[in-house]
């Protein structure tokens, strides 16, 4: 158990070292981060070149990684060249405003698809199981921006001019510290996502549920005498349910990344959206720190979810 | 089945049973697909888009796709534009018609690709096992570790800086097709390769191997002959919800501004140039590429549905 920790660990490591190293060369390589500063007119070639001897920019670029790496490892993820601010910080912010949506949006799939995947798989091939998978399948056939851009129409411009109270759509200015305002912008981004994650969960919900239905086990629950409900609960959802939690933990860590496309949709000042809007603009630290932070997110997440895993389900043996 | 062996053990093997045995895997493969209703509605449903692109480009000319005129903007769905006209006054139509081709082109090059390096990095991981395994599972768990729009966005910065356009049977294309093509290729054949890795390593144990070994089979050919075949069917599944999946990224890809560049029509930045205009109600401009998108989709996962069930009809129905 503890060697098995103790290799997975090193081996988070040495992934997160492939990681940061790929992406840094990418990002460093893709774009000039002094782009910015050549169209200024009262600057000089000499200063532009003192901003790039101070940031380093002309060292060979095995050595800018080291350094970056260095400073990223005592928590320092450097400054954005644009909002000069220190990347950790812009995270800082952006993070639980990221949560509040992906959390709110997480929670009400998990419910959703509970009972879309319990409903579909004891009525199997019924007229609803089959209208809830059809639904599912078009979700998830549907770029998540199809359905955005529909709420969009629907209930922000069509609504409008109906003259019915309309949903915001983000174009608007708002305060993100009070909570109604929060709440009524959450509200078509939140049915976006919730809409289209569902579809995937509940199949496979479905099909996890099917499986267990059709096992001895469950047979001889019925033979004794059990009651339906009796069965489904106390004997087939708990094997049923496993496979799924896995899947839902490890997509976890990555709610950390934001939904860019939605975020940046709905104008949601998220992590997705930060990624996005510094990566246009070739702002190679706050790239890095986003990608550092969920990728290191999700390494160490994995691990946690496959020991987890092994205390819910004592047949699992770690290797 | 159960029911004829029992009643009438003897006769079985005359029997409409008996024509089971003598049938390949690939046919019993063919037949549970063709049983399968909703696969052969997506079949008939990709084919008849398939129908619809190469036959619209007939009678339509790709410059009236890819040149607006300005003083028809904005145009409602009437006889002569029937889904309209976009921001620059190109008809919406015949944009469907050549942005399908080249949505089309994409997923099929970019699935291609991703399939190829799947199956070798899948299958070399787990025939040479060691440091060689260790080394391209850490990659590609790295790979997978990132999430995948980052991953896009940051190859896609990388590789389209400033790209020709390209000559192809006559016609011209944005450059910006190939880098989609690798981009969306390269970042999306980490779970083949797991996929074909498993299955690479519980192949090389059966005795067929050890066989082929003793014979003085060189390694490409046990790879080649021996153990890619018998892992084509996880392979085939793959590459068509791939596909689906590729068209898909294509999409967002374009979405953001980051894929195929006008004047090149693709599904997606049919989308990604309507966004600017939905709030003013010009809904035509991104209805109809989304219906087109979903719709194709759809098709092909109804199709890799049914190739799942056909090819392994114990596996259920998973991971969708």
């Amino acid at each position: 158990m503890w060697s098995y920790l103790v290799r997975r660990i090193a081996q988070a490591f040495l992934i997160l070292f492939i990681i940061t190293m790929l992406c840094f060369i990418l990002t460093r390589l893709s774009s000039d981060p002094m782009a910015e500063y050549a169209t200024r007119p009262n600057m000089t070639a000499a200063d532009r070149q003192a901003i790039r001897d101070r940031l380093g920019l002309d060292q060979p670029l095995p050595i800018q990684y080291v350094k970056w790496l260095g400073l990223a490892l005592q928590g320092n993820l450097g400054t954005s060249f644009f909002s000069h601010q220190p990347v950790l910080l812009m995270i800082q912010q952006r993070l639980p405003m990221t949560l509040a949506l992906m959390g709110t949006a997480e929670i009400f799939t998990i419910l959703i698809s509970l009972v879309l995947g319990i409903v579909s798989s004891i009525k199997q091939y019924s007229l609803t199981d089959n209208l809830i998978t059809s639904f599912s399948f078009i979700g998830f056939s549907m770029p998540i921006f199809f359905i955005a851009l529909g709420c969009i129409e629907i209930f922000a411009v069509q609504f409008k001019a109906w003259g019915l109270p309309y949903l915001p759509t983000g174009a608007d200015i708002w305060d993100p510290k009070d909570p109604m305002a929060m709440a009524r912008h959450l509200v078509l981004p939140v049915f976006c996502l919730v809409a289209i994650t569902t579809a995937g969960y509940s199949r496979y919900l479905r099909s996890s549920i099917l499986e267990v239905l059709g096992m001895d086990y469950v047979r001889t629950a019925h033979a004794k005498g059990l009651s339906q409900r009796t069965v489904l609960f106390k004997h087939a959802l708990r094997n049923a349910i496993l496979p799924f939690v896995t899947v839902v933990g490890l997509d976890i860590p990555f709610l950390l990344g934001g939904a860019l496309v939605t975020e940046s949709i709905f104008a949601w000042p998220g992590m997705g959206r930060l990624f996005w809007e510094y990566a246009q603009r070739g702002d190679y630290p706050v790239v890095l720190g986003v990608l550092l932070v969920t990728s290191s997110a999700v390494v160490f997440f994995t691990i946690i979810v496959d020991m987890a895993y092994t205390m819910i389900d004592p047949r699992i043996q770690l290797g | 089945m159960s029911a004829d062996t029992t009643s009438v053990p003897v006769l079985d093997l005359k029997s409409t049973e008996s024509a089971d045995l003598a049938l390949t895997p690939g046919q019993l493969a063919w037949r549970r697909f063709r049983k399968h209703r909703l696969a052969m509605i997506g079949a008939v449903g990709i084919i008849l888009l398939i129908a619809f692109i190469i036959i619209g480009s007939i009678f339509v000319p790709e410059k009236s796709a890819n040149t607006g005129d300005l003083t028809v903007r904005l145009l409602a769905p009437s006889a002569g534009h029937p889904f309209g006209t976009d921001s620059t006054g190109r008809d919406v139509f015949d944009r469907i018609i050549y942005g399908g081709q080249i949505s089309l082109f994409i997923g099929l090059l970019a699935v291609t690709l991703a399939v190829s390096l799947g199956t070798v990095i899948g299958a070399t991981a787990a025939y040479f096992g060691g440091w060689v395994d260790s080394v391209l599972m850490r990659f590609t768990e790295a790979m997978l570790a990132i999430p995948s729009l980052f991953l896009l966005i940051v190859l896609a910065k990388f590789l389209g800086k400033d790209i020709p356009t390209i000559s192809v049977l006559g016609r011209t294309f944005s450059g910006s097709v190939g880098i989609v093509i690798l981009v969306i290729g390269l970042t999306s054949w980490m779970f083949l390769a797991r996929i074909v890795r498993a299955n690479v390593l519980s192949l090389k144990e059966l005795d067929y191997i050890s066989a082929a070994k003793a014979l003085g089979a060189s390694s490409p050919r046990i790879f080649f002959s021996h153990l890619v075949p018998n892992t084509l069917g996880p392979i085939i599944v793959a590459a068509t919800l791939g596909l689906a999946s590729a068209i898909l990224t294509e999409a967002y890809v374009s979405f953001l501004g980051l894929g195929v560049q006008p004047p090149t029509a693709t599904w997606g930045n049919m989308m990604d140039q309507a966004q600017s205009f939905i709030l003013q109600g010009v809904w035509w401009m991104w209805v109809f590429p989304s219906v087109f998108i979903v719709v194709t989709i759809l098709c092909i996962n109804l199709l890799g549905d049914g190739l799942r069930d056909a090819f392994d009809p114990r596996s259920g129905r998973k991971n969708i």
